[in-house]
C-alpha cells in the first residue's frame, strides 16, 4: 500500500486547499485512488462472502447455513460476530477451537454426506455442508 | 459508594434511575427499597444484630478485547477496587463466571493476577460458557476444580448462610438454555436434604434460573426442577450473571438478581439481533459495569441487594 502512505504524507498540507483548485490535480487522483485501495482492503466481508465454500458468522447466524461441495473441497468458516463462537460437527467429526472476532477455521470434507454444525456454546446456530 | 451520604428521596430517585448505589431489600418476599444512608451505618440501623456480607462478582471475560470495552483489565482492577473500599469488609467473593473470554491458559492467569488484588478471604466461582468453551473446561477445572471434585457443583456454609454453587454451562441443549442435568439434581436434593427450612441459602450459577429472554437462551431448561426442592426454604437468593445487566425478579420467598459485568454491557433481551457485546459512549459504559454487594441481617430473615456501578 506505497499510495497509502502517500496519501498520509500529502493530505495535510492539501487539506487547507479548497476542493475546487484539486478537481484536476495529480494528487487528488492519487488520494482518489488511495482511498478506494484502503476501501478495499478494509472491507473484508466484500472478500470474503465473494470467497469460495466461505461461511460467515455474523448476529449469531451461519451464512449460508447450507453448502454443497464436493468430496475433497474445504470450507472456511469466519467469525464477524463480537462474540467469539465455535464450529463442531454434531456427530464429533470435527471441531474449532473458540473463534474470536475475525478467526476463521477451515475442515476438509473427504468422504460424500451430509454433515450437520452447530456453535457448541450457542446450540441454536446451526448448518448443514452436503459433501458430493 | 457516593450514593451511601444520600438522604431517602435521593435513594429513590436513584433507584428510578437505576444508577450508582441501587439497593433493594427483600423480607419474607417483599421487596423494598431500602435507606441508603441506613444500609451503611449497620449498628445504628440493626441495633447490635450481626451483619453478614458478601459480594458477587461476575463476567470479567479476561482476553475480551472488542471495542464494546478496548480496556477490560482497567476496569476488572475498578472493580475490584469497589469491592476492596465497600464500608462492610465483606466474608467472601463468589464469581459468577465468564472469568475468561476464551478460556485461554494465559487468560486466567491474568484474571487470578487480577483476583489476588481483593482484601477478602475467599473466592468461590462457578463457570460460565466462555470458562468451559473448548468443551471439558480443562483449564478452568485445573484452577478452580478442587471444590467441586472437577464437577462445578457444590456447597459451603459461611455465617449461618448455605451457599450452593451450580454449573448450567456444559451440555447445551439444542435450545440453547443452559443445563443442569440429572446427575446435579440429585446432588442438589441431597444436598438441601441437611439443612432446615430455616436456613438462609444462596444459590449461585452462571446463566439464569428462571426464564429471562428464552429465545437467546437465557435461561436454564431444568431450573424449575431445582427451584422445586428449594420452595421450602424461608429465604432463597438466586445470583447469576452471563445476561450483563442487573434484572431482578422476586417469587414468594425466592429472589433472583443478575449482576453486571465488570467488562461490557449486553442488550436488553430481544433489543437488536443478538446478545453480544454492546458498545456505549466511553462516558456511559463504567455507568454500565461493577459488583453486587450483598448483605444479611441476622434474625430477621432479610437480605439486601447493593448494586455498585465504576461511576
Amino acid at each position: 500500500m506505497r499510495r497509502a502512505g502517500g496519501q498520509r504524507q500529502t493530505l495535510g498540507p492539501i487539506a487547507n486547499f479548497p476542493l475546487a483548485n484539486m478537481r484536476n490535480s495529480v494528487t487528488y487522483r492519487r488520494i482518489s485512488v488511495a482511498l478506494t485501495c484502503v476501501f478495499l482492503a478494509t472491507c473484508p466481508v466484500m472478500g470474503e462472502s465473494a470467497g469460495r465454500n466461505t461461511i460467515t458468522i455474523r448476529n449469531f447466524t451461519f451464512s449460508p447455513n447450507s453448502l454443497t461441495i464436493s468430496a475433497g473441497a474445504a470450507v472456511t468458516w469466519k467469525n464477524l460476530d463480537g462474540e467469539p463462537h465455535t464450529v463442531g460437527s454434531d456427530q464429533g467429526l470435527f471441531r474449532s477451537e473458540a473463534l474470536d472476532e475475525g478467526d476463521s477455521y477451515t475442515f476438509k470434507f473427504d468422504k460424500a454426506g451430509a454433515y450437520r454444525f452447530i456453535c457448541s456454546i450457542h446450540p441454536t446456530m446451526s448448518g448443514t455442508i452436503v459433501v458430493k | 459508594m457516593k450514593a451511601i451520604e444520600h438522604t431517602r428521596r435521593d435513594t429513590l430517585k436513584c433507584l428510578a434511575a437505576g444508577s450508582v448505589g441501587t439497593l433493594f431489600a427483600f423480607s419474607a418476599g417483599v421487596f423494598i427499597p431500602i435507606d441508603l444512608a441506613r444500609a451503611a451505618s449497620p449498628d445504628d440501623a440493626d441495633a447490635g444484630r450481626a451483619v453478614f456480607s458478601f459480594v458477587q462478582i461476575s463476567d470479567s471475560h479476561i482476553g475480551f478485547k472488542g471495542e464494546a470495552n478496548p480496556g477490560v483489565p482497567a476496569t476488572v482492577a475498578q472493580s475490584i477496587d469497589l469491592v476492596n473500599a465497600l464500608p462492610i469488609r465483606p466474608s467472601l467473593v463468589i464469581h459468577t463466571g465468564d472469568i475468561t473470554h476464551l478460556s485461554k491458559p494465559d487468560e486466567f492467569d491474568f484474571a487470578n493476577q487480577l483476583f489476588s488484588g481483593l482484601r477478602v478471604a475467599e473466592l468461590h466461582t462457578v463457570p460460565g460458557e466462555h470458562d468451559v468453551i473448548d468443551g471439558p473446561g480443562k483449564e478452568y477445572f485445573a484452577r478452580f476444580g478442587k471444590p467441586s471434585d472437577g464437577r462445578g457443583y457444590y456447597s459451603f456454609d459461611s455465617g449461618g448462610v448455605h451457599f450452593v454453587a451450580l454449573i448450567n454451562v456444559m451440555n447445551f441443549k439444542a435450545s440453547g438454555l443452559g443445563a443442569l442435568g440429572n446427575d446435579q439434581l440429585t446432588w442438589l436434593e441431597n444436598d438441601l436434604q441437611q439443612h432446615s427450612s430455616s436456613t438462609p441459602i444462596v444459590v449461585f450459577a452462571h446463566m439464569p434460573l428462571w426464564s429471562v429472554y428464552d429465545a437467546w437462551g437465557w435461561g436454564t431448561g431444568d431450573a424449575d426442577q431445582a427451584m422445586s426442592l428449594l420452595r421450602r426454604f424461608g429465604s432463597v437468593t438466586v445470583l447469576n450473571g452471563h445476561i450483563h445487566q442487573i434484572v431482578r425478579k422476586v417469587e414468594g420467598n425466592v429472589t433472583f438478581h443478575t449482576a453486571r459485568s465488570m467488562a461490557y454491557p449486553q442488550p436488553r433481551g430481544g433489543d437488536g439481533p443478538g446478545p453480544g457485546p454492546l458498545k456505549v459512549a466511553p462516558e456511559l459504559l463504567p455507568k454500565l459495569l461493577g459488583i453486587t454487594s450483598v448483605r444479611f441481617v441476622a434474625g430477621t430473615g432479610s437480605v439486601s441487594l447493593d448494586d455498585n456501578s465504576l461511576a
